[in-house]
Parts: structure tokens; C-alpha cells; sequence
């Protein structure tokens, strides 16, 4: 059994050297043969990629928003046949945050907040189009955005309406550039705030937009400033997952009564929630996979054709060699496994050049994604590409094993 | 000791709707260390004698003990073994691995027969040393001259020590000179106990032989036992 073994093994080495001496003698022609493999593996890698660069970009800027944390606002996300209708509800007002901090029994952290853009000023240095968010002291703790230097807001600064404001870190580069920004008097839209904190960097949402473009003030020292009739979100951050379903229905009894829904109209807001983005956003990841998958499956399947169309070729051109090793006591299976390991050989010479391509190619996805290619996805790719070629090499294989030696040896 | 022992052997082909009897209830006997000449003219059967008794053609019916073990009913990969082993092949053509250096040509039934690597390579060269090639083994066989080319298909022959060493026109794709040497190469082989068959339509090559077998239409017409008329003094 052994002895068996150790023959298989050399058997396998010969095989080998066999192959890597017929792709070498016909390089033009393996190369083109495995142009289908090539496009297979590209695509499988760069797929793969871009999949771990979704979820990646996922685990980096959504997961640390926290699960338990239900957004009220005017719009359901993904509903988008009903936008429309949700255009000509009533914008969420403060007043609804108080009913909610009055009312709930299982909200711990409610923040309320609004948006505008507004350019910002220090000394002579400007920056445009800034996000200004009015929130409460609770914000960064509910949106999962640390404060690097300085200090949250106070309870007292958020009611009493003071001029302070925490910035990201782009708007400190931006207009700080080296000096420390903490207790500096900066210009928000021509109002004058003291800065108390900086957040930490966060980087680019999706890679895209970035996070640290945008400053925050308490939303009493906004409404006067750019208007009180603006339209809030609430967030709500839940006591547990487990009262999920409660919570729900416990804001839902608030709002209705605090808008004066009656019994038989719908709700004229929704309690968003981050699952339904993690849900849009697997759909993204499926979509990907999905083309990605249908892409690889036909190019691989054009490589495989192509592969045991040169195996043919191989095969008949080889004819009288397999004669040869017959004769001096090649047994079916030796020359199975030679042909078999020299369209694998081929099909990874085919993965190898699609990985080598791929490579800088998934350098580009690093541009929009925070990713690089995963080291799973090229031992995946390897081992598809081998399989590839073993399962296009069968037929060739098996013909070239059951040829006549006397048949063979005659052949010119 | 009998080597080969042939009991009534017939081989038929099927060509289209005509069947050809290839061989007709041949009986054949040899023994070790004859050296054996195969002679007829072509479409004698010599050609489909020499598969059969090579194990590389199964006959149709008949008896063909090889070595006291009846192979006339092998399978592929038994016959396959017993090729590896125990026949040594030498063709008209040569019949080497292009890409292969000589080394490699010989060692290659070694490697089906699953011998470790020094051996192989010990083997291989003293099969080379044999036919006085040690020097030209790391050459392709398109780097050798013909009779280079037939002497590392000898020494691959040769190298797992086969019961029977089958040349089939060993010298018909060399000039005569050469010929000669290869010829010479055989003599050798055979003083030192080694069983030769040698399939040839040349009466001049034949004559190394002390037996020589002449077929006809597929049966055996001459069987006879010759006094050597070509004697090396070397």
C-alpha cells in the first residue's frame, strides 16, 4: 500500500515536469487558452473584494451607530414607493422630543436633531458648506462619534441655548490647520461659537462622504440662529433589544397622540431603524455577489471549454508518446493523472495571470472601498482554477488513457 | 528454462465486414537466453506476433503463458506491469521522449515502476555505461546521432532487467554501418545471458540470430535452429 503510494507520488512529479514542459514548449498557445480562466479568476477576485470592502466599509461606519438605536423621522428609508405621500406629512417637531423624554418608560438617551450647511470662519481661514447639526449632549454617545479633545456639551449649555460647538476633525484641519482649536471663537454662518471639543476622525462614510466635514451646536443656540420651523430627527436609543417590539409601540402611542392622528388614519411617521440599512445594504453585497458570481460562472465556463478543447489538441498531438510510455509500462491511470495534472497546471497557470491581474486592479476598489484583496479569496481563487481545470481535462484524459498502444505507436 | 510459451494462438481483425486472421493457431516455445529472429515478409504477422508476445495486443484466442503465468487474459494494467518489468522494447524509430534528455529517457520505466530517485539515476547510468553512452546522457535525443538515439533505447530496455529485450527493426532507420554496431550492441547483450527476439525482414540482420522463425499468411512456415554465420572477435 505503501510502496503504492510512494509510486502515485512520483507518478505525480513526472506528471508535473511533463506538463510544465508541454506549456512551456507551446507558451502562445496556453497563454491564450487560459484566457477564459484569466477573466474568471479577475472577476472572482475582484468580486470577492469588493464584497469584503461592502462589509468591511459596513463594520467601519454603520455597526457603530448600535442596533438599539430607532430613528423618528418623517420618512421610512426603504419605502420608496410612498415618498411621495411622506413629502406632505407634518415635519417632526421638538415638541414630540418632549413627549417622548416625558412619556417613555423605555428610552435611556433621546437626542433630537437638525441639519443645515453653513460656511465657518477662523481668523482668515474659511471653510464652505459644513454640516451643522443641532443636537443635545447625548449626540455623540448616540451616533457613536467620540470626542477626541475637550468635553461634550453640559445640559445646561443644550437648554440655556449657549454658543458652543464641538467640530470634526476635517473642520479643525481645515481651519485650525496647527493651532489648537479648543476655547478658539470660530465663525458658524457669520454667529460666533466657542469650540469646546473636537471628535475623533472617522473617515469616509462608505468611502464616499466624509464624517468629519461637520460641526455640532446645541439645538437651542440653532433654532434662533437658523430657524426653529426646521424639521428634526429624534433618536431614540433603546434600555435592550428585547423590548424592541414594545419600544416600538410605546413611540408610536406617543407620537400619534402628540400629532393628533386619529384612530383610523395610518402613522404620518416612521421609526426607522438600522436594520432595515442592513438590509438595503446585504442587498448591495447581493447584487455584487450576484453579477460577480454570473460573470466568473461563464468565463470559467468559456476557460473550461477552452482548456479541454487544448486538451484534445494535446492529447492527439501526443499520441504516439502515450504509445511510448505505454509500451515501457505506463499504466491507464499514470497517464490519466499526467493529463489531468497538465490541464490543471494550465487552468492555474490561467488563475495565477487573473490573480496578478486583479491585484492592482482591486488596488483601484481601495480607492472607494477600505479594502485590499482578502488572502481567502486568493486561496479560493487557486483552487477554482485548479478545479476548473480538472474537470475540463477529464474527457481528454480519459481518451488519451484508453488508447491502443499498438494504435499509439503507429501514429505519425 | 521456457520464457515464452505459445499454445495455438490466433489474432483476428475485424475490417469493416472482413475478418483477418492476423495469426492462425501459432505454437511457439523460447527459452532463456535464446536469441530469437522473427522473419517474413510484410502482412506475415510478424508485426501482430510481436504485439502479442510485447503484451501489447491480447490475442483472440489461444494460450500465451509468459514466465509460467498466463497473460493471454490480462487486463490493461496487468499487462502494463509485465511490460514494465519484464519486456525491454527496442522500435525501428527509436521511439524517445523528444523533450527528455537521455538520462531521463532511460530512467522513465523506473519511474512507473516506482523506484526511488538515486536509484533510478544508478540504474539509468549504468544502463548508459552498458551501450557506451555515459558521456551523451545529458543530451536530447535531437543532440544524438541515430545510432546514439537507438543505443538510449537500448540502455531504456535494458535498465529494469527484463526476461525478454523485443527489437523490432532495430536497425532498419540506420545506415549499415551503424547497423552494424547496434547489431554488435546485441551480440553482447546476449553473451551476457540476456533473451533477445528480433523481428527484421532483412535475411543479413537475421543472421545474428541462432534461431530464426519465418512466418507466412500468419502461420509459422519455418522454425530452425541456425549455426551462427556472423561472429564478432572482439
Amino acid at each position: 500500500m505503501q510502496a503504492k503510494f510512494i509510486n502515485f507520488l512520483f507518478e505525480i512529479r513526472e506528471g508535473l515536469a511533463i506538463s510544465f514542459g508541454a506549456i512551456r514548449a507551446n507558451k502562445m498557445r496556453s497563454t491564450l487558452t487560459t484566457l477564459g480562466v484569466i477573466i474568471g479568476i479577475v472577476s472572482v477576485t475582484l468580486m470577492g473584494t469588493a464584497i469584503e470592502g461592502i462589509s468591511r466599509a459596513f463594520n467601519e461606519n454603520i455597526s457603530r451607530i448600535g442596533t438599539d438605536v430607532l430613528y423618528i423621522q418623517k420618512h421610512a428609508w426603504f419605502d420608496n414607493d410612498a415618498w411621495w405621500k411622506m413629502r406632505n406629512r407634518k415635519d417632526i417637531a421638538m415638541k414630540e422630543f418632549y413627549a417622548i423624554e416625558r412619556n417613555s418608560t423605555y428610552a435611556t438617551l433621546i437626542c433630537p436633531t437638525v441639519f443645515t450647511a453653513k460656511n465657518v470662519k477662523f481668523q482668515n481661514n474659511t471653510a464652505q458648506n459644513i454640516i451643522v447639526i443641532g443636537s443635545n449632549e447625548f449626540y455623540p454617545e448616540i451616533s457613536g462619534t467620540e470626542i477626541q479633545y475637550g468635553r461634550d456639551f453640559t445640559s445646561d449649555e443644550v437648554l440655556g441655548g449657549r454658543p458652543v460647538t464641538i467640530i470634526g476633525f476635517e473642520v479643525a484641519d481645515k481651519i485650525f490647520h496647527n493651532q489648537n482649536p479648543l476655547g478658539q471663537l470660530m465663525s458658524i454662518g457669520g454667529f460666533t461659537f466657542r469650540v469646546v471639543g473636537v471628535f475623533k476622525e472617522q473617515g469616509k462614510f462608505l468611502g464616499l462622504a466624509s464624517l468629519d466635514n461637520r460641526l455640532l451646536v446645541p439645538i437651542q443656540s440653532f433654532f434662533p440662529r437658523w430657524g426653529s420651523k426646521r424639521g428634526i430627527n429624534i433618536s431614540v436609543k433603546m434600555k435592550s433589544m428585547e423590548n424592541l417590539e414594545e419600544t416600538k409601540e410605546e413611540l408610536r402611542g406617543i407620537l400619534r397622540k402628540s400629532r393628533n392622528v386619529p384612530p383610523t388614519k395610518e402613522d404620518d411617521f416612521a421609526i426607522n431603524q438600522q436594520d432595515l440599512f442592513i438590509k438595503a445594504f446585504s442587498s448591495v453585497g447581493f447584487v455584487v455577489g450576484g453579477i460577480g458570481l454570473f460573470i466568473t460562472a461563464l468565463s470559467l465556463f468559456v476557460g473550461a471549454i477552452g482548456i479541454m478543447n487544448i486538451m484534445f489538441v494535446s492529447v492527439k498531438e501526443r499520441t504516439r508518446e502515450i504509445g511510448i510510455r505505454k509500451s515501457i509500462g505506463a499504466k491507464r491511470r499514470t497517464i490519466l493523472f499526467q493529463f489531468l495534472i497538465e490541464s490543471a497546471t494550465l487552468s492555474l497557470l490561467g488563475g495565477l495571470i487573473g490573480i496578478a491581474i486583479s491585484f492592482p486592479l482591486s488596488l483601484l476598489i481601495n480607492q472607494f472601498l477600505p479594502t485590499s484583496m482578502p488572502i481567502s479569496i486568493v486561496i479560493v481563487a487557486i483552487i477554482l482554477s485548479i478545479i476548473v481545470g480538472i474537470i475540463s481535462g477529464i474527457i481528454p484524459a480519459l481518451r488519451a488513457s484508453r488508447l491502443d498502444p499498438v494504435e499509439a505507436l503507429r501514429y505519425e | 528454462m521456457l520464457v515464452i510459451d505459445i499454445q495455438q494462438l490466433s489474432k483476428r481483425y475485424s475490417m469493416g465486414d472482413q475478418t483477418v486472421n492476423a495469426l492462425e493457431e501459432v505454437s511457439l516455445k523460447i527459452n532463456k537466453n535464446e536469441y530469437v529472429a522473427i522473419m517474413g515478409p510484410s502482412g506475415s504477422g510478424k508485426s501482430t506476433l510481436m504485439n502479442v508476445i510485447g503484451c501489447l495486443d491480447t490475442p483472440t484466442s489461444g494460450l500465451y503463458n509468459f514466465n509460467n503465468v498466463n497473460v493471454s487474459q490480462m487486463n490493461d494494467n496487468q499487462l502494463a506491469e509485465i511490460r514494465n518489468r519484464q519486456i525491454g522494447f527496442v522500435f525501428q524509430t527509436f521511439n524517445l521522449l523528444a523533450r527528455s534528455n537521455a538520462l531521463h529517457n532511460v530512467e522513465l520505466p523506473l519511474i512507473y515502476a516506482g523506484k526511488n530517485k538515486s536509484e533510478r539515476i544508478e540504474l539509468a547510468k549504468n544502463a548508459l555505461r552498458q551501450v557506451n553512452l555515459e558521456n551523451r546522457m545529458l543530451h536530447k535525443p535531437n543532440e544524438l546521432s541515430g545510432g546514439q538515439r537507438q543505443r538510449v533505447a537500448i540502455a531504456r530496455a535494458l535498465v529494469t532487467n527484463p526476461s525478454i529485450i523485443l527489437a523490432d527493426e532495430p536497425t532498419g532507420n540506420l545506415d549499415t554501418k551503424t547497423g552494424e554496431e547496434i547489431m554488435m550492441l546485441f551480440e553482447e547483450l546476449h553473451k551476457k545471458g540476456n533473451t533477445i527476439i528480433l523481428v527484421t525482414h532483412e535475411e543479413y540482420i537475421a543472421e545474428h540470430a541462432n534461431r530464426i522463425i519465418r512466418l507466412r499468411d500468419g502461420k509459422i512456415e519455418q522454425d530452425e535452429k541456425v549455426e551462427k554465420r556472423i561472429l564478432y572477435n572482439n
